[in-house]
């Protein structure tokens, strides 16, 4: 497939969502980046990098793909794939499980590698299913208060404060 | 901590010591860190965010009995002492700005600063005068260390430190040197050696400035990987770099010194003579004149200034720091005014003791 602008051959297919119907965009690594560019100073509200992250993840999708990719959440903290696409920003540790299969490739675009080389922490982080659980209690709990489900809420106050226990007593 | 105190004075990290500190003001090294059992900063409701802090907080001051950190709420703190704060460069603008519960631990020295419910639960930030990247990681990686005593951090055996920007994951860590160019900016070679950093993937901005150009002629070289190395890769990467810059810079000032010697020493000479006697400046006027004049300072032009003199100079006349000098709110027209003042009295050396300029 040929560029859209140029002669060239078309490496980058992007599909811009913005706009509320997926527009795809059929571009040369030049002028790929030119469009990328000049989209970001337009985008002054959200922070560049965040919609640089943005871009770059929707390269390489099809429109269905990505609509169906950002309908998925995490089931810890609640966020879209869609939310993290605008703002750059995950909500919670295990969003990179959780989204791993797309993350790797926008690692390599960042990073150039999928794996960490540096220190590790002394102490493993063995509880860490236990954690992913707290946030998920926290979160249903503040939600059960805040559609006045108070019975639920004092439910899951008491699961929380019984891992909190278990936790301490360790 | 008392910050109309600090306002006089200048950090450890500005005292214009260490080596090649004539070209390399400071050597930066931060590392972004999460709880494991809280959701980002994004995801965090008000309680999350009060009770992260209340935990980090803990483990500072349990980490820091030997380093007698201080702790400040920065959401009690009023526009201008956070904006203090960030002209000292302890907290970042974004820290200064956003809402909530945060805060931010710092030593008396100033070489260190913790920062809470940032962009990442926890920003750990040791700053070194000079070219000192090798002990400001030994230093931080000791921080890092004892906090982890304390506390459990989000970490993924293959994806290392969990951020909540994927381009901090890994190791989390941002090593930055600034540099003072001003010699490259004459002879218009700094794009050049932008360009060839970001070839090796090292990002380059300016000091203060917005954008690309830098006020002052300070720029800030910095990683912008941080998966795939490990801590002392990383710092070698940003240093190896360094020497490299330094001799470039020493030789366009070499070159402008061989051949426009009198145009160089009229800029640094003209630098001064509007600096010492102007009635009202502002702060870019001030930034850009001072540049010259540190070059000035560097190649002797001008034996009667010290580097960490002129290193203050830079901090003291930013808004926040006139304002606390001064003990009450300016806006620019005062500020300006304040500038020129403060400036005449710190360069006239005849008014150092008691002139009638000072107010």
């Amino acid at each position: 497939m040929q560029c859209q602008n140029c002669e060239k051959t078309a490496t980058f297919h992007i599909t811009e969502l913005a706009a509320g119907k997926p527009q795809e965009l059929h571009l040369c690594e030049e002028h790929a980046r030119d469009y990328l560019q000049t989209n970001d100073q337009d985008q002054s509200a959200a922070p560049s990098l965040a919609s640089v992250l943005a871009h770059k993840m929707t390269v390489g999708q099809t429109a269905e793909d990505l609509a169906r990719l950002d309908q998925r959440a995490c089931p810890v903290c609640g966020i879209t794939f869609y939310e993290f696409r605008n703002q750059g920003r995950f909500g919670c540790p295990h969003d990179y499980t959780c989204f791993a299969g797309e993350l790797d490739q926008l690692l390599l675009n960042i990073h150039g590698e999928t794996e960490h080389v540096g220190k590790c922490p002394q102490r493993s982080a063995t509880a860490s299913e236990r954690q992913m659980e707290m946030i998920q209690l926290r979160r249903e709990m503040k939600e059960a208060v805040s559609s006045e489900q108070y019975e639920k809420a004092s439910e899951l106050r008491d699961q929380i404060r019984q891992i909190e226990d278990e936790v301490s007593g360790e | 901590m008392n910050l109309d105190n600090m306002a006089e004075k200048s950090g450890e990290w500005l005292k214009g010591e260490g080596p090649e500190s004539d070209i390399v003001v400071s050597s930066r090294i931060r590392l972004a860190r999460n709880l494991t059992d809280y959701p980002f900063i994004s995801k965090a409701t008000d309680l999350d965010r009060s009770e992260i802090e209340k935990t980090l907080c803990k483990s500072v001051i349990e980490m820091s009995k030997s380093n007698a950190l201080s702790y400040l709420d920065v959401n009690e703190l009023d526009g201008i002492d956070r904006q203090f704060l960030v002209e000292r460069q302890l907290i970042s603008r974004e820290h200064a700005e956003s809402e909530g519960a945060r805060g931010v631990a710092i030593d008396s020295g100033e070489r260190i600063s913790l920062m809470i419910n940032e962009e990442d639960h926890l920003r750990i930030q040791v700053m070194h005068s000079g070219f000192d990247l090798a002990s400001a990681w030994d230093r931080i990686n000791t921080i890092d260390d004892r906090l982890e005593e304390q506390t459990a951090y989000a970490f993924h055996s293959r994806l290392g430190y969990l951020t909540a920007c994927p381009t901090n994951v890994g190791t989390g860590m941002r090593v930055s040197v600034m540099l003072h160019l001003p010699a490259l900016v004459i002879t218009r070679q700094i794009e050049k050696v932008f360009r060839s950093l970001h070839k090796i993937s090292l990002a380059v901005r300016g000091l203060y400035g917005e954008g690309s150009q830098a006020m002052g002629d300070f720029y800030q070289i910095s990683n912008q990987i941080t998966l795939g190395k490990s801590e002392e890769e990383l710092v070698t990467q940003v240093g190896d770099v360094v020497p490299v810059l330094i001799d470039y810079e020493r030789r366009a000032r070499e070159f402008l010194q061989k051949e426009s010697h009198e145009n160089l020493h009229d800029k640094v000479s003209r630098a001064y003579g509007i600096l010492s006697t102007a009635q009202t400046i502002s702060s870019e006027e001030t930034m850009h004149l001072l540049s010259s004049i540190r070059m000035g300072v560097e190649l002797g032009l001008l034996p009667e200034l010290g580097m960490g003199q002129v290193n203050e100079l830079f901090i003291q006349t930013q808004p926040a720091h006139l304002q606390k000098i001064s003990g009450v709110e300016l806006n620019t027209a005062d500020r300006n005014v304040a500038r020129a003042t403060f400036l005449r009295r710190h360069l006239n050396r005849d008014d150092i003791h008691g002139s009638p300029e000072v107010n």
